[in-house]
């Protein structure tokens, strides 16, 4: 009974909420920069969305591990507890096809974060967070790649357009900035796993290694909408006056235990275009060294705005 | 189905539903007149700014002064009676010099947004 009184209470209190009225900015705003959602380098906001991901690359030979296509599949849900503080959800589908052996399918490791937009600076353009992800080891298959450990990752975001710039230089001020940074820890240092020779009955120990890594990674983004209707109206009609070419350029140094120093990225060049409700978006990803892999691979984002979709309920933060 | 097909119909079937959406969602703007960044030969008489949702008029601003920031007295800014995604003003007579336009505006789903332009009368 106490349950049931306790989950009343919840729910009056609930749709007392979602009845109040209020003003807000919601997804990517800072002052009149919009700041749209990139598809390899995590956002400097906070806001109610759903992403799906397609990305397609050929990763290098690996120690005894052939070249292999890798197709993922992701899907990202964040949701506002308050206006500031999100709690995201992932998940991802892969299909890898080594050039040699069979190919395998299966779930990677769910992902789950909370992030916190700690300032915004309407007249600055800027924008800064943190978060701590978490992928949790164990939760997808080995025979794609998942981890049997885990990975605690703190992280720190920023934005900052450029729309302060004098107005002397007026097609510079449609530029953009993003970064994300984070340590990637993993919760055991290595992994020692026992293997019987089925022929001479031998035990034999495999240890593998959980290096720290450091991810950052940038965004250069240039926005056609506010160049359009901040700096100058140049004449772009649909689909060009939503458009904004970007640049990211995702980064991971491992720091330790058999790897420390190298880094491997992408430079991943392509086009975002936003409307009311959705985000798209295409990149290639080009690697910056024989580490991160030979081939151009692709990109693919599909992105809803819950908090314009659904602004009086699923999209509304718990607590306004 | 093949199994990756599933995200692509899935993506697809979200898009269409989309699409079926009443126009809710943050307010952009979609033209002005005069346009931002425009040097005009004869001083505007209105300033007008289309946008992509309908607005608030209760809490949607549109106001005007110099390139210095010196306000020009003026009506008050006002959602349009019959587009309620027009965002209106009309200025007394303008001299030569720059001008600053400064809009605020709040979409009828309650998400605000803002911005500013300039313009120029020759």
């Amino acid at each position: 009974m106490a349950t049931i009184r306790s989950l009343s209470v919840v729910g009056l209190a609930w749709l007392l909420l979602l009845g109040l009225p209020t003003w807000s900015w919601a997804h990517g705003f800072a002052g009149q920069r919009f700041f749209p959602t990139t598809l390899a380098v995590d956002d400097p906001f906070v806001s109610d969305e759903l992403s799906f991901l397609l990305s397609h690359t050929k990763e290098p030979r690996q120690g005894e591990e052939p070249p292999t296509g890798s197709t993922e599949f992701s899907v990202d849900y964040t949701k506002r507890l308050t206006p500031r503080l999100g709690l995201s959800l992932g998940g991802s589908y892969l299909h890898l096809n080594p050039e040699e052996g069979s190919t395998e399918n299966g779930f990677g490791n769910l992902e789950v974060g909370a992030k916190y937009q700690l300032i915004t600076l309407a007249s600055a353009e800027a924008l800064f967070s943190f978060g701590l992800t978490a992928e949790v080891g164990g939760t997808g298959a080995r025979s794609v790649g998942a981890e049997s450990v885990s990975t605690l990752s703190p992280s720190i975001f920023f934005g900052k357009g450029f729309g302060d710039l004098p107005e002397t230089v007026p097609f510079l001020r449609p530029f953009a900035l993003t970064g994300a940074f984070a340590a990637n820890i993993p919760t055991r240092k290595q992994t020692v796993t026992t293997q019987v020779d089925p022929l001479s009955g031998d035990l034999s120990q495999e240890t593998e290694l959980h290096p720290i890594t450091f991810s950052w990674g940038l965004t250069l983004q240039y926005n056609l909408q506010y160049l359009q209707a901040f700096v100058k109206d140049v004449g772009l009609g649909a689909p060009f006056n939503r458009m904004i070419p970007l640049v990211e350029f995702p980064m991971e140094t491992c720091l330790n235990r058999g790897c420390g120093g190298q880094t491997t990225g992408t430079i991943n060049p392509g086009i975002i275009w936003f409307g009311k409700y959705i985000e798209l978006g295409a990149e290639a990803t080009i690697p910056i060294n024989s580490r991160s892999g030979k081939n151009v691979g692709a990109l693919f984002l599909v992105h809803f705005f819950i908090d314009d979709l659904f602004p009086h309920s699923l999209g509304r933060p718990l607590f306004p | 189905m093949r199994p990756y097909q599933v995200p692509i119909a899935v993506c697809g079937l979200a898009l269409v539903w989309c699409g079926l959406q009443t126009a809710w969602g943050h307010a952009f703007p979609e033209r002005s007149d005069p346009p931002a960044g425009a040097t005009v030969a004869v001083a505007p008489a209105l300033v007008r700014i289309w946008f992509d949702a309908a607005l608030e008029p209760a809490f949607s601003s549109l106001r005007v002064q110099t390139a210095r920031g010196q306000p020009i007295p003026h009506e008050e800014g006002q959602v349009d009676a019959s587009n309620a995604a027009l965002l209106t003003v009309r200025l007394p007579p303008l001299a030569s010099g720059t001008y600053r336009v400064l809009w605020s505006v709040v979409a009828r789903d309650g998400h605000r947004t803002e911005g500013t332009y300039t313009f120029t009368v020759q």
